[in-house]
């Protein structure tokens, strides 16, 4: 046994040819590393969807799937494009090298298969993939997986795009005196719980939380994927945030906090989405009437004593089973004729 | 022929890097497998397969450089390259050459493995 280094990596190594395996996995496991083998690349796609690697070697003469449609199955799916391949072969002509680079291989290496060389390109592909990872799980954190996603298979760029979608706005009624009446901990801790719930019912829903401003948060659905029902969906994410606060609330009566209450502005329509910002520090976001006026909805929320306010096109879609209260023409600042607002009535939801 | 059956360096310096003794066990491994490549070259170049006669031609030649056996190597590319037609208008005769060189590569890489 050898000792496994820190930097040690798990590899796939795929080759129908039993000598070339063994070679490959021995000088492998040699240089630290874990080593995992495939006969075809049938098998070898299997256990990529099963387990995760960090850079597979493969062989591109094989039966029942050989090389060149492994490289072009990694690249359909999302999950396993970023996997470093590196190609050890003897294929004959360049042309076929060039075909492994251009279906996304990292690099090529000739058989029999140089050890000092094989060290070096694996050294070198893994602190890529080292780079790419940390890139990506910055992204993840930062971003949603939707717009993480997005980016990756449409890459960066400032600008938006016209889509048709729902947008919601929705915050924490007397949040300030709230705060006034806590420590602080306690009030990240709320924040936190609140935040949490809220992005569960808003993600479980196909909604995108884009922004967080204190204690209000602002979600899309239908952007930067589109998602069929936008409008119900950002309905029905509503009505279980509504619901969650109230259980949340249930376990803060227990402890002899006080309530928080919550008002939530949806409207749908055309609106550009994209990334807006610097091209070093952007964000996720869509602009254009419909966002402005589900902001001015949710600020109505306080005025109307409604949890749910919704506009006209919003109202359209919803089946009829969803219970909605006209409320009539209302003047929102910022729009010069009144609009038509809904309430969403909680109490005969289904 | 005037090649070395083994080109004693090649081998050398997998031993160097692999392990004499896992080097061993790679031998063990190769004649046992080889003899399966020769006789899928005999059946598929029977069965037309032009496909599979290919992979184990560049199989037996991928090994063959491997252990440093360049003349077995050069011929299972030869047979590579050239696919069904040329083997079957010569009688079959190339893996009949073929197979003479395995056995003395074959003679060759037991002594080396025991020595």
């Amino acid at each position: 046994m050898h000792e496994a280094r820190n930097d040690a990596a798990r590899l796939l190594v795929v080759d129908d040819n039993k000598v070339n395996r063994l070679l490959l996995t021995r000088s492998l496991e040699l240089q630290g590393h874990h080593v995992a083998t495939a006969e075809n690349g049938r098998v070898a796609l299997e256990m990529l969807r099963r387990e995760a690697f960090d850079l597979m070697l493969l062989d591109m003469e094989m039966p029942e799937m050989d090389g060149f449609q492994v490289l072009e199955q990694l690249f359909k799916d999302l999950q396993l494009r970023d996997l470093p391949v590196i190609v050890t072969s003897s294929l004959e002509g360049v042309a076929s090298v060039v075909r492994c680079i251009e279906l996304g291989a990292q690099d090529y290496l000739n058989k029999p298969v140089n050890p000092v060389l094989l060290k070096a390109r694996i050294g070198a592909s893994l602190e890529k993939k080292r780079l790419q990872d940390q890139l990506k799980e910055m992204v993840r954190r930062f971003a949603t997986p939707e717009v993480a996603q997005d980016l990756q298979v449409s890459g960066f760029a400032l600008g938006g795009k016209r889509v048709v979608a729902s947008v919601m706005f929705s915050d924490i009624r007397d949040f300030t005196p709230l705060v006034e009446s806590q420590p602080p901990e306690e009030t990240i801790d709320l924040i936190n719980t609140y935040y949490t719930l809220m992005f569960d019912a808003i993600s479980s829903h196909g909604g995108v939380v884009n922004q967080m401003i204190g204690d209000g948060l602002m979600a899309i659905f239908g952007a930067p994927l589109p998602l069929p029902d936008h409008e119900a969906s950002a309905v029905r994410a509503a009505l279980e945030m509504i619901e969650l606060v109230g259980m949340f609330n249930l376990e803060r009566a227990a402890a002899e906090k006080p309530q928080i209450r919550i008002g939530i502005g949806i409207a749908s329509g055309e609106m550009v989405a994209g990334y807006a910002g610097t091209s070093r520090r952007a964000t996720y976001t869509c602009m254009g009437d419909t966002v402005n006026l589900a902001a001015r909805l949710e600020t109505h929320t306080k005025l109307a004593k409604r949890s749910i306010l919704i506009d006209s096109a919003t109202r359209k879609a919803l089946p009829e089973r969803v219970a909605v209260e006209s409320l009539g023409p209302v003047e929102i600042k910022g729009k010069a004729a009144p609009v038509e607002v809904y309430s969403v009535n909680l109490a005969q939801q289904g | 022929m005037t090649a070395a059956t083994i080109d004693l360096p090649t081998f050398e310096a997998l031993q160097q890097t692999a392990g004499a003794e896992f080097v061993g066990e790679l031998v063990d491994t190769f004649l046992t497998e080889a003899p399966l490549m020769l006789a899928e070259l005999r059946a598929t170049l029977a069965a037309g397969n032009a496909d599979a006669f290919r992979r184990a031609a560049h199989s037996l030649k991928s090994n063959s450089l491997t252990f440093g056996a360049t003349t077995l190597g050069a011929m299972a590319r030869d047979l590579e390259l050239g696919g069904l037609d040329p083997v079957l208008k010569a009688n079959a005769q190339p893996l009949d050459a073929l197979a003479r060189e395995y056995s003395q590569v074959a003679e060759a890489l037991t002594e080396l493995r025991d020595a």
